[in-house]
C-alpha cells in the first residue's frame, strides 16, 4: 500500500490520480499534505504539482464524463473530507475501465459517497449565497466574513460577480484565511492582514460606513415585524438557520 | 432618509404585511443589465428564516395600512383600532436598494391597504417598481400586489417593471367572501388575473417575432387563500386552487392557516391554534398535482372531502387504492414509481439511473433515501417478493403509525377531535 501526498490543491490531485496510473498494479491512497494520520507500514511518495500533467487528466476527463464529471470530483475535493481522495480515484478508475456511465451507478458505495458529498458542498454554496451579510466600510467596499464548512469561495464567485456589478466587495473565508474581492472589473482571490485587535464579527465605527449601523438597524427591526409570534417553531428555525453561522448574520447581533 | 421615523413605519408596515405567506423569488429570467445591480436569473434564495421557520426571502412590505375596506379577516381592516402609516416612494426605493446591496434580500414585495380607490393605488405600487428599474438599474426580483379593481392599462404596465403579480382570493367561495368581505366583489379579483394572463401570452407571442419584446411578469401570478377562516372543506380548497392552476396559468397558489387577529364572531375566536398541520397537508396535496401527475379528484372527492392529518396525502390515496400496489421498482415507469408513498421525485430519478446497473434490493433503495417505513409497503424489489407484503390497508396503516414518530402527533389529536364530533 503507497500513500500519495500532495499539495492540497486541485491540481496536485489530480497529479496524484495521473501518478497512480502509471502504476495500475499497485494500491495508492492520496493524502493532503497536512494530513497526518499516515499509516505505520506502507510507503509514503511526495507528489510534487505540475500544471501539464493536471491539464492532461483533466481534458482527458472532459472528453469521457464531459463538465457533469468533472464537476463531480471537483465539488467532492472542496468538501476537504477525510479520505475522500480515495472516492476520487476510484470514480476516475471506473470512467476509465468501465466507461463514463459508471459514474452515475448509485449502488456503487463510493460513487454513492461522491454523490452525498456534493449534495453537502451544494448546500453550503448555496447557504453562503443567502448567509454572506455585507457591511459598507468607509472605504466604500462590502465586506463579508464567513467561515463556510467546506472551501465553496470558488464556487459562490460567479453568483455574486454577476449580482453585485457596480460595488465593490469582498467575501473573506475567515477559517481559510483567503477571500474574493471584487474591483468592479474583475474577482481576484486575495489574503489579508487583519491585524491583531481585528474582530469580523463586530461592526466598528473606525472601519464601518457611518450608516452601517443604522441599515443594520433597520434590517433587525424588519427581522423581529416579519414573524408571526403565535406560529413560533424554533426547531425549524435552527435546522434553517444553524447557529454556527449566526455570528456573522447581522440579524442575529445583540442590540 | 431619517432612520428613527423609517425605522417606525417599517415595524408597522412589515407587521402588517407579515400574512402574506408567499416569498419566492425563483423562476424569473431578468438578468444584470449594463452592469447595473442585482440579478434574477437563478433559483430563489431565503436569506434567513424568522423564528417561525418562514423564509425571509423579499422585503415584504405594505405601502400603506390606510385601507377604505372593512374585510373581517384582515388585520389592516377599516375598523380596527391600529398605528397607520405610509411608506413614500423614495423610502420603499431606498430601503429595497440599501438591503439588497448588502445581500440581504432577493428583492422587494410590495402590497398596500387600498386607500381612496383601486386605481390611486395601484398607480403608486407601479411607481415604485419603474422607479426601481429604470433610476436605480435593478435588476432584483419584484413581487407587485394587484390591487382588485385596477384598470386594465395599470395592470398592462406594472407587468413591465414586476417579476411577478398576484391578487390574493383569500376566502376560497363566494359564499365566504359575501360573509367576510361584504364590500368586496368576486369578479374584481378575477379581471387583474385574466388581464395579467393575456397580457403574459400576447407579450410570449410578440416575443416569438421580435425578439426585443420586454418580458411581461416573467415569473407568472400567484394567488393565496386563507384556510380555516371560514367552513370550506380540503375538497372546495383544492378544487379551487385548481381552476386556478388551470384557468389562469397560475404559478403558485398558496395557503395561508388563519392567525386569529380578531373578535369578530363570524371567525375563530383570538387564541385558536392555527391550522399548521392542515395547511402543510394542503401544500403536499398541491406538490402532488403539480408534479406527480395526481388528478385534484383521486385525492380529493365527494367521499373524502377532507385530508387525513395522519397521514400524508399519498399515502392515504395508496391505501384507499390497493388495486395498484405492489409496484416492481425494477420494471415500473417513472409514474408509477413517483406514486409509492415515501418516494420522492429525486429518489424517482436515482432509482432510474442506479437500475440499469443492477437489480436494486431494499438496501439499495435505503443508501439511495427511500423512506422504507412507508415505501416498504408498497414495492417489490430483488429482494422482495409478493409473498413478503401485508396487503391489508388497514393492518399497513397501523403498522406505518407505530413505527413513526410524526413531529405533528400531539396536534393530530387535538385536530381529528374536531371533525368527528
Amino acid at each position: 500500500m503507497i500513500t500519495l501526498k500532495y499539495d492540497g490543491t486541485f491540481e496536485g490531485l489530480l497529479c496524484s490520480v495521473f501518478y497512480a496510473f502509471g502504476r495500475r498494479q499497485d494500491e495508492f491512497h492520496i493524502q493532503r499534505n497536512n494530513q497526518t494520520q499516515s499509516s505505520l507500514f506502507g510507503q509514503e511518495i511526495g507528489i510534487s504539482t505540475e500544471t501539464e500533467k493536471a491539464t492532461r487528466v483533466l481534458n482527458g476527463l472532459k472528453k469521457t464524463a464531459g463538465n457533469n464529471g468533472i464537476s463531480l470530483l471537483y465539488r467532492s475535493f472542496l468538501s476537504e473530507q477525510p479520505k475522500i481522495e480515495d472516492n476520487i480515484l476510484h470514480a476516475v478508475k471506473s470512467i476509465y475501465d468501465k466507461g463514463a456511465r459508471s459514474i452515475k451507478d448509485h449502488t456503487d458505495p463510493q460513487i454513492l459517497r461522491l454523490y452525498q458529498t456534493v449534495k453537502m458542498v451544494n448546500r453550503e454554496k448555496h447557504r453562503m449565497e443567502a448567509f454572506v451579510r455585507f457591511r459598507l466600510t468607509k472605504d466604500d467596499v462590502y465586506f463579508s466574513s464567513i467561515e463556510p464548512d467546506f472551501d465553496v469561495l470558488p464556487l459562490i464567485k460567479k453568483h455574486f460577480h454577476s449580482r453585485y456589478a457596480d460595488q465593490r466587495w469582498l467575501i473573506y473565508d475567515m477559517k481559510r484565511d483567503y477571500g474574493i474581492y471584487y474591483d468592479l472589473k474583475n474577482v481576484e482571490t486575495m489574503q489579508m492582514n487583519f491585524g491583531e485587535d481585528f474582530d469580523a464579527t463586530k461592526t466598528s465605527e473606525h472601519i464601518f460606513a457611518l450608516e452601517e449601523i443604522a441599515f443594520q438597524d433597520l434590517w433587525k427591526e424588519y427581522f423581529s415585524s416579519t414573524n408571526i409570534a403565535s406560529r413560533k417553531n424554533s426547531p425549524l428555525h435552527i435546522r434553517h438557520v444553524p447557529k454556527r453561522y449566526w455570528k456573522y448574520l447581522s440579524e442575529k447581533q445583540p442590540a | 432618509m431619517s432612520f428613527d421615523r423609517t425605522k417606525e413605519k417599517l415595524k408597522i408596515l412589515a407587521d402588517a404585511a407579515k400574512y402574506d405567506v408567499s416569498c419566492s423569488s425563483s423562476g424569473s429570467n431578468r438578468k444584470n443589465k449594463n452592469k447595473g445591480l442585482g440579478d434574477s436569473t437563478g433559483m430563489g434564495i431565503c436569506h434567513t428564516y424568522t423564528e417561525d421557520g418562514r423564509c425571509v426571502s423579499l422585503l415584504k412590505i405594505l405601502l400603506t395600512n390606510y385601507c377604505i375596506f372593512d374585510c373581517a379577516y384582515c388585520v389592516t381592516r377599516k375598523s380596527n383600532d391600529i398605528k397607520r402609516a405610509a411608506f413614500t416612494v423614495q423610502e420603499v426605493v431606498d430601503l429595497t436598494i440599501n438591503f439588497y446591496r448588502r445581500n440581504y434580500i432577493e428583492g422587494l414585495f410590495l402590497s398596500s391597504g387600498i386607500f381612496k380607490n383601486a386605481d390611486y393605488t395601484m398607480e403608486r405600487l407601479v411607481r415604485v417598481a419603474k422607479k426601481l428599474r429604470t433610476e436605480e438599474n435593478f435588476n432584483g426580483y419584484i413581487h407587485l400586489k394587484s390591487i382588485p379593481g385596477a384598470s386594465d392599462e395599470l395592470m398592462a404596465e406594472a407587468g413591465l417593471w414586476a417579476d411577478r403579480l398576484s391578487v390574493n382570493i383569500e376566502i376560497p367561495s363566494k359564499k365566504g367572501l359575501k360573509l367576510l368581505a361584504p364590500d368586496k366583489n368576486f369578479d374584481d379579483f378575477i379581471k387583474p388575473m385574466k388581464k395579467v394572463k393575456n397580457e403574459i401570452i400576447q407579450y410570449k407571442g410578440e416575443r416569438k417575432l421580435i425578439k426585443s419584446t420586454p418580458t411581461y411578469a416573467p415569473a407568472g401570478q400567484s394567488t393565496q387563500m386563507i384556510v380555516g377562516a371560514t367552513g370550506e372543506s380540503d375538497f372546495q380548497v383544492m378544487k379551487t386552487a385548481d381552476y386556478f392552476y388551470k384557468q389562469f396559468s397560475m404559478k403558485r397558489v398558496y395557503y395561508s392557516g388563519y392567525v386569529s387577529i380578531s373578535t369578530d364572531s363570524r371567525l375563530p375566536q383570538l387564541g385558536t391554534a392555527v391550522p399548521m398541520l392542515r395547511e402543510n397537508r394542503l401544500y403536499q396535496t398541491d406538490w402532488l398535482m403539480r408534479f406527480y401527475g395526481f388528478d385534484v379528484d383521486e385525492l380529493l372527492n365527494k367521499n373524502t372531502p377532507f385530508l387525513d392529518l395522519e397521514v400524508d396525502p399519498k399515502l392515504s390515496w395508496a391505501l384507499r387504492n390497493p388495486q395498484y400496489f405492489p409496484i416492481d421498482v425494477n420494471k415500473a415507469s417513472k409514474t408509477e414509481l413517483a406514486r409509492i408513498p415515501g418516494v420522492g421525485l429525486k429518489s424517482v430519478h436515482k432509482i432510474l439511473q442506479a437500475r440499469r446497473f443492477k437489480k436494486l434490493t431494499m438496501e439499495h433503495l435505503k443508501s439511495i433515501g427511500v423512506a422504507l417505513n412507508r415505501a416498504r409497503y408498497f414495492m417489490l424489489t430483488a429482494t422482495r417478493t409478493y409473498n413478503d407484503l401485508e396487503l391489508n390497508p388497514s393492518t399497513v396503516r397501523a403498522r406505518i403509525l407505530s413505527n413513526s414518530t410524526s413531529k405533528f402527533r400531539n396536534q393530530t389529536t387535538n385536530q381529528l377531535s374536531l371533525f368527528t364530533s
